[in-house]
């Protein structure tokens, strides 16, 4: 079981390149989560893309202990699933559709994919 | 539905077979229930992409030392890495980027993943057979691999093709069954192409209308009219890159592309049809140049690695030629295609001329920007497409020709 703060983006991400693996800061300036850093929180976001170096860049932020607390995608993609398996991040994809905002405390239990809202 | 596992598959999982495997088998687990897969399969061979430290950095080292006691149980080679393995101090790489380099080599090695660093094994006696399946990742032997060879592969990313190697596997899915395999697109291209340089453009022209589509591309030129293995291997780079074309037909040159025109011809109206025209070329020529030839201080050939074949025609046009003072002439190749063309001369001719020959690695994968330089002429419409993709250097893109004359004293 792992909780966070939610923190929502409404548009793909890009981990290698858009993500410093070393702060978790956002660091892609046309993304609208530019600036803030995942670090501890329960990252929600549509789906991955990009190269799949990505999967490292999720890794590196689990060594670098700035890991996100857990992952929901709205749908199921590589680059995410692979990278969440490897750096061990607890992810649920494909939720039921529900509106997710920032800051709202969420808990993800990935292995029975049970998502609970506070 | 969940992918359908055998007994031992499931003991790999539940950890019996330590925890390299076990994480592969989480990986291909979950790829193939992402996908929709129902079974895994076995591949005759993997190809690793994710093997320069530009790329994969500290993270990427770190995960693979992380599977040591992980064996690779099918033949299994590396993409190119971010430096030659033993020429890298000459190509002006800095200690701390080949220490990194070196271990994430070390580390597959461990794995025992051949230390091959190509993007073309097909090249190095790799040579699928029609209708094997295998995991290859390198995004452009991947499209030669099931157009021209008629092989079945997805286009692996680097840790699921590590995954495979561990596992001998790989879900069924995407290009392995039949009928994924169907032409998506259709593409008449009326023009005679004259060299690789011409491919490489139209590939990147196909692949920008393509996507992630089929094309089927009708019969070029007269009948009996030969396309070089070189040009398909040009070709099939730039469709992975502009677009993400994993699989092409060809009239009359590609295995499956009889029964793909049969295929085609049942769907005749719901199959969109392009034609490339001569200008269209120029035209992508044109976008994918930022530099102007009096900024160039690199020449950068081998995108793909190049064939002995390639090296064969550069050290001919170099010949009795010498390089002006501040312009570099790099070409990038494999080991092996490197020491038969040492043997054949062509190594000493391009040497002589002011050029260097450099293995393992490639221009999109090694720190160029680092190094130093400003602007980077390529013949390779994929090499181009990557280079801009960063800000440094500027890149422009010519034939070999107009490549040479420009690294050339008039």
């Amino acid at each position: 079981m792992a909780e966070g703060l939610a923190l929502v983006s409404s548009q793909p991400i890009s981990f290698f390149g858009m993500v410093d693996p070393k702060t978790g800061i956002f660091i892609d300036k046309s993304h609208d989560l530019f600036g803030q850093s995942l670090s501890g929180r329960v990252l929600v976001f549509p789906y991955g893309k990009g190269s799949t170096v990505g999967s490292y860049v999720l890794y590196g932020l689990v060594k670098n202990r700035k890991a996100p607390a857990a992952i929901i995608c709205h749908e199921a993609e590589p680059i995410v699933a692979v990278g969440a398996i490897i750096a061990g991040i607890p992810m649920v994809d494909r939720p039921e559709p529900f509106e997710f905002r920032n800051m709202q405390r969420i808990a993800v239990n990935a292995d029975i994919e049970e998502i609970l809202v506070y | 539905m969940l992918m359908w596992l055998t007994r031992e598959e499931e003991r790999i999982l539940g950890g019996e077979k330590g925890f390299a495997a076990q994480k592969a088998m989480e990986i291909l687990v979950a790829l193939g229930d992402i996908f929709g897969a129902d079974r895994l399969i076995p591949v005759g061979s993997v190809q690793v992409s994710g093997v320069s430290y530009k790329t994969i950095g500290d993270e990427g080292l770190k995960w693979l030392e992380s599977l040591r006691g992980g064996k690779a149980v099918v033949e299994a080679t590396l993409n190119p890495a971010g430096m030659d393995l033993e020429r890298w101090e000459e190509m002006g790489i800095p200690k701390a980027f080949a220490d990194g380099q070196l271990r994430i080599i070390a580390a597959f090695q461990s794995m025992g993943i051949q230390p091959l660093c190509t993007c073309t094994p097909y090249l190095l006696g790799n040579f699928p057979r029609l209708g094997e399946h295998l995991a290859w990742s390198e995004s452009s032997a991947v499209c030669f691999a099931n157009s021209v060879l008629g092989a079945r592969t997805n286009r692996e990313g680097g840790p699921s093709a590590v995954a495979s190697a561990l596992i001998g596997k790989t879900p069924r899915f995407g290009y392995h069954l039949p009928e994924n395999r169907r032409p998506t697109l259709r593409i008449d291209v009326p023009i005679i192409l004259k060299d690789s340089f011409d491919f490489s453009l139209l590939g990147y022209v196909i692949g920008l209308e393509a996507k992630n589509r089929v094309p089927f591309i009708g019969r070029m030129g007269r009948y009996g009219y030969i396309i070089a293995r070189d040009e398909l291997k040009a070709l099939s780079a730039s469709l992975a890159a502009s677009g993400s074309v994993a699989l092409f037909h060809m009239e009359g040159i590609t295995p499956e592309a009889s029964m793909a025109k049969r295929s085609l011809r049942l769907r005749m109206q719901e199959i969109e049809r392009l034609r490339i025209e001569r200008q269209d070329l120029e035209r992508a020529r044109e976008n994918l140049s930022t530099a102007s030839e009096d900024e160039v201080d690199l020449v950068a050939f081998g995108c793909p690695h190049a064939s002995l074949e390639e090296l064969r025609l550069i050290a001919g046009l170099l010949h009795g030629k010498r390089l002006k003072r501040r312009v570099k002439l790099w070409i990038f190749t494999s080991l092996g295609i490197r020491r038969i063309a040492e043997r054949c001369g062509y190594i000493h001719a391009i040497e002589a001329a002011g050029g260097r020959i450099y293995a393992d690695t490639c221009m999109v994968v090694s720190p160029l920007g680092e190094i130093g330089f400003e602007a980077i002429a390529v013949n390779s419409a994929k090499a181009a497409v990557y280079l801009s993709a960063l800000n440094k250097p500027k890149v422009i893109l010519a034939s070999t020709e107009q490549c040479i004359r420009m690294a050339m004293n008039s």
